[in-house]
Parts: structure tokens; sequence; C-alpha cells
């Protein structure tokens, strides 16, 4: 218990990820929230990779955690301009009925 | 290494806590600082891994550049919040469950497995102790050389959301005047100034 190990880390970015998961059943309604729960997901991953990476001793982990960071980054640039568009036409930001959109 | 223990712990717990309020905060401005938090002390879990150049990446990026894109759009949209908060209570319980399963399962798969007896033969770039050579110079040597391309790809996918934001939100709007330079340019000279000869005391 006093000794961290990589089990420690893991469990933490199990928490966060699932917390991710909760978030996005909880907020159906609320795009920005469903938006953020992905950015903590994302991070749980990277929690994951980074903390493989040091305990194996092997630096592509922490590469690969880059580019999930970079990825995140454009997913949620994206996500906000299309949230951004959603919004000027809707006048709401629910996602219940998204499908109007259709067409 | 109880200093370290308990610095885990903190970081840990504090991150977790502000995941939790990110979910469940009322007002999205909240859930935006708390996001800020998680990633604040996610980037002191990362330095304490020993990865300082991912955990300022992290503060950065995510801080710097997510969360206050987050922010912006929160307080530009003009949004009745609390009646996107209805059904909140509807899927909790589904939700909670979900969640509680996939926590159990997974914790109990980390607790059970172990490191393959080989797996430090498959190494692709390892990494020297932090004696020798700091994170930030180990991963610039690795991703300047052996995923330079793939270095050059992650800038691409940047300057393509980039180009994809700016194109969603882009908008023409009917009936706004706007300066034309080049109509202001090319219209003939005697519409636009007419010399006159002034007689000496005329009162022109």
């Amino acid at each position: 218990m006093l000794d961290i190990s990589l089990t420690h880390y893991l469990s933490v970015a199990a928490i966060l990820f699932t917390l991710g998961i909760f978030g996005i059943f909880l907020n159906r309604k609320n795009v920005i929230i469903i938006l953020m729960s992905i950015e903590l997901m994302l991070l749980a991953v990277n929690i994951n990779l980074v903390s493989f990476s040091v305990y194996l001793n092997d630096l592509v982990g922490q590469v690969f955690a880059m580019f999930v960071l970079t990825v995140a980054a454009a997913e949620a640039a994206i996500g906000l301009a299309i949230l951004v568009v959603y919004f000027r036409n809707r006048g709401s930001i629910s996602v219940e009925n998204v499908n109007m959109m259709k067409g | 290494m109880i200093v370290q223990t308990l610095t885990f712990y903190l970081f840990s717990m504090t991150t977790i806590a502000a995941g939790v309020m990110v979910i469940s905060a009322k007002n999205p401005v909240h859930s935006v600082l708390f996001l800020i938090l998680a990633f604040f002390n996610s980037a002191g879990l990362f330095i304490l891994l020993g990865a300082e150049f991912l955990a300022m990446i992290l503060v950065v990026v995510y801080v710097g550049a997510v969360a206050v894109l987050f922010l912006f759009v929160v307080m530009m949209l003009d949004i009745n919040f609390s009646e996107l908060r209805e059904g909140f209570l509807q899927y909790l319980p589904i939700g909670a469950l979900v969640g509680i399963i996939l926590t159990a399962e997974l914790i109990l798969i980390f607790g059970s497995w172990v490191f393959s007896p080989d797996a430090a033969s498959v190494v692709a770039a390892p990494s020297l102790p932090p004696t020798e050579i700091t994170n930030t110079h180990a991963l610039g040597k690795l991703i300047y050389t052996q995923y330079v391309y793939l270095f050059q790809a992650a800038g691409l996918v940047l300057l393509v959301a980039m180009i994809g934001a700016i194109v969603l939100t882009l908008r023409k709007r009917p009936g706004v005047k706007r300066q034309q330079i080049s109509n202001q340019v090319s219209l003939p000279i005697d519409d636009v100034i007419e010399i006159i000869d002034v007689t000496k005391e005329s009162g022109r």
C-alpha cells in the first residue's frame, strides 16, 4: 500500500475513465458536459500510456500519449465548432432532437 | 518514499474528486474550472512518474488551450442550463450501475496481471535513467528522428482541425454593408471629384 506501483496509477486511470462514461450517461442533454467527459476519458488513457511507458522503460508510450493529446485538442476544437453552429441554427444545445437537423 | 506515496495520493484523490465535480456541477463554468483542476493534478501525477515533458504539455495544451476554449464557448452561448439538467436523476441508477461494474472489473484485472517475462526484450525505445538524460531531451531525440513522419502527421491533424473549425463557423450574412476597395478605386473620376473655376470674390 505504501509502495506506489503501476497498479495504483492504472486504478486512478480506470476510475477517471469510468467517471467519463458516467458523465455521458448522466448529462445526456448537455453536449458541453459530454465533450468534457470525453476529455476526461482521454486524460485517463494518457495516464495509462505514460505509466506503462515509465514502468516498462519504453519511451514510445510517451510519444504516443503526445499524439493522443494532439487528437484530443483537434477533437475539442471541431466539437465546439459544431456546437456553435448547432446553437446558431436551433437556439439551444439540447441533443435530444439533433436528428431534426437531417437533410 | 513516504513523501512520494503521500504526494501520489494527494494528486490522485484531487484528480478524481475534480472529475466527480466536472460531471455533477450545476453550473458548466464550474465544470470547466474543475476540469482545469483535474488537468493540473494529472500533470502532477506525470511529474511523479518522471514524464515532465508531457506534464508541461498537458498544462500548456489542455489548460491553456482546450479548457479556455470550453470556457469561451460556455460563456459565449446564452443557454438555459437548468432545463438541460432535466432527466439527470432519471439516468443516475443505470449510469451508476454501469460505472461501478466497469470500475470493479478494471481494478480486478489490474490487480491480477503480470508483465510477460520477455516484455523487456521487445522495448522499442529504451529510456535511459534520468541521471544521464532528461525526459525532454530523450523525447526530442525520438520524435525528431524515428517518429518524425508521425510528428508531422500530428501537425497536419491540427491544421485540418483549424481549417475545419473556421469553415464550420464562418458565415456570410446577407444585407451587411462592407467596404469594397476595388469598387472604390475603379469609380470614374467625374463621379468622385468636380473641378470648379472659382472666380475672385464670388463667395464660393
